[in-house]
């Protein structure tokens, strides 16, 4: 029944020197619908799949503004996101206040880091079931982060975390070096490419499981203002996965269009 | 006879009759700083086409008497910002390490990838952030009643690189200017700043000698008719280039010739 002795708190390492109770946390990450975010020189970009819990139900939102000039994508645990949410929403509205600017992503990043770090450390505490990619731009221009329910947190030029993120992963590593030079509609597309890697068979991208973030930094000449984040649902990202489709499902003969979405 | 330190400097109970203590509380409620002790007086500041021109002279008092004469009222922030003190001197000093705790702060949060310090300090508070935080640290502390006893200058460049001037004081109110003065200089020197620079517009017309010039000019009448203020200052020129900051300069070209036409005071007779 139990794996072993070690894993009943957080505050116990095991005598491998591992914590069982974080590792777990890592693994609830792995059960949530997959979410990528990229960024170009320009640009950050956060696509996400939505699950519906069943077929006569709503689908769950996968990325949340917080700021005007930051967005998450959570995969994990929903509930625990929404405290984290809110604690960045809090703290980035508090820094808005008392400086007048916009909070720096990493600031922002950083303290969710130690919030739950403390959490792995505190007998009775549990860490975070629930992994984001923080998407934002400030001073110094777009930027991508990782959070884990360890309290690790890593810049990322691209990444996905999620259930399957390895197929958007390897995606993303094929494409590396295309991504810094990628205007904000390219950028989307190799995101829900990447996406799309990491559904599963006869699984599709549709309007309804879709979602699509972005935000665009000013440019350093103050040519262009800055794109506030925003957060594109149902109809709005027809258009981009009708882009995506085209090249492989277009050529199979339109079998894609066929039928309602039916629950994999 | 009653030795003991409760009774000290009282009129003694044998020959006095008992004292009465009921006027003199025990506990009363917790005071803070009431009234500035040792203070600097002026600070002007003026802007032009590329920046900000901000001076103070080295002048703290003790009351009437001039105390200390070295004592530097401007403080750089981030090497991007001045921030010129008017008022308490221990306030500034408080205010001047806590702004070194902020910049520390700042700096920790840094891309570690920002290349040159130029760019780093783009990325980090500008002048206007700077105002807007101190202007709810002193808002903050008159709520408390525990107001730190200052009015301050706030002089560099805004997000778009547009010279920022600024002012905030003891009670938390604060606002912009082409040209702003605390203290005695808001009456003298002031006026002769608005000849210069009355609107935005005729302040990006001046030049930065032409700026320059003005605030000497402030600091040179405000030395006249300032009996709380000295002939060395400290000036700066903010600008996109950086922070040229003297500490050390000396009032050029006085004349008091004026001085003996004034009639009123002392003891003259007629």
């Amino acid at each position: 029944m139990f794996r072993n002795n070690y894993d009943n708190d957080s505050v116990t390492f095991s005598p491998q020197g591992r914590i069982f109770q974080v590792e777990y946390a890592a693994e609830a990450v792995k059960q949530g619908s997959v979410v990528v975010g990229i960024t170009s020189k320009t640009h950050v970009v956060l696509v996400a799949v939505k699950r519906n819990a069943e077929e006569l139900s709503s689908y769950q939102k996968k990325l949340f503004p917080i700021d005007e000039h930051v967005g998450i994508a959570i995969a994990g645990l929903t509930s625990d996101a929404r405290v984290l949410s809110n604690f960045m929403k809090q703290q980035s509205l508090g820094h808005r206040l008392t400086y007048g600017r916009s909070m720096p992503v990493r600031s922002l990043v950083e303290m969710i880091g130690s919030k739950a770090q403390t959490n792995t450390q505190h007998y009775g505490k549990r860490p975070y079931g629930v992994g984001l990619l923080v998407a934002g731009v400030d001073e110094s221009g777009p930027h991508l982060f990782e959070f884990q329910p360890s309290g690790m947190t890593e810049e990322m030029v691209a990444f996905a975390i999620g259930a399957r993120s390895q197929m958007a992963r390897t995606y993303l590593e094929k494409n590396l070096d295309k991504f810094a030079s990628c205007g904000r509609e390219e950028l989307i597309a190799h995101g829900l490419k990447a996406l799309k890697e990491s559904l599963v068979q006869d699984k599709e991208l549709t309007v309804e499981n879709t979602s699509v973030a972005v935000a665009g930094a000013k440019s350093k000449d103050g040519g262009a203002k800055a794109e506030p984040f925003k957060v594109y649902d149902g109809q709005e990202v027809n258009a981009w996965i009708e882009s995506v489709a085209d090249e492989k499902e277009a050529a199979a003969g339109g079998e894609s269009g066929e039928g309602m979405d039916v629950d994999a | 006879m009653d030795h003991r330190p409760q009774a000290w400097g009282r009129p003694r109970d044998d020959v006095y009759g008992a004292y009465d203590h009921s006027y003199l509380q025990q506990s009363g409620p917790k005071t803070a700083t009431q009234s500035p002790v040792v203070t600097g007086t002026s600070v002007v500041a003026i802007k032009f086409k590329e920046g900000v021109v901000i001076a103070a002279d080295n002048l703290a008092s003790y009351g009437s008497l001039a105390r200390f004469t070295d004592v530097k009222r401007l403080r750089t922030f981030l090497g991007t910002s001045v921030v010129g003190f008017g008022g308490d001197v221990s306030d500034m000093q408080w205010l001047d390490r806590h702004l070194k705790e902020l910049a520390i702060d700042e700096a920790y949060d840094q891309e570690p990838t920002a290349e040159s310090a130029e760019a780093a300090a783009k990325e980090g508070l500008n002048a206007a952030n700077l105002y807007k935080y101190l202007q709810k640290l002193m808002y903050k502390r008159r709520n408390d009643f525990d107001p730190l006893w200052n009015q301050i200058l706030i002089a560099g460049l805004d997000e778009d690189d547009k010279p920022f001037l600024a002012s905030v004081d003891l009670r938390g109110t604060s606002f912009t200017s082409p040209s702003l003065a605390t203290g005695f200089g808001a009456m003298l020197a002031q006026p002769i700043m608005r000849l210069h620079a009355a609107t935005e517009e005729d302040a990006a017309k001046l030049t930065r000698e032409q700026a320059v010039e003005v605030v000497k000019e402030c600091m040179k009448v405000l030395y006249y008719r300032d009996a709380r203020s000295l002939d060395r200052y400290s000036i700066a020129v903010v600008t996109k280039e950086g922070i040229d900051l003297k500490e050390d300069e000396q009032l050029e070209k006085q004349s008091w010739a004026f001085a003996e036409r004034i009639k009123g005071y002392g003891t003259q007779t007629v």
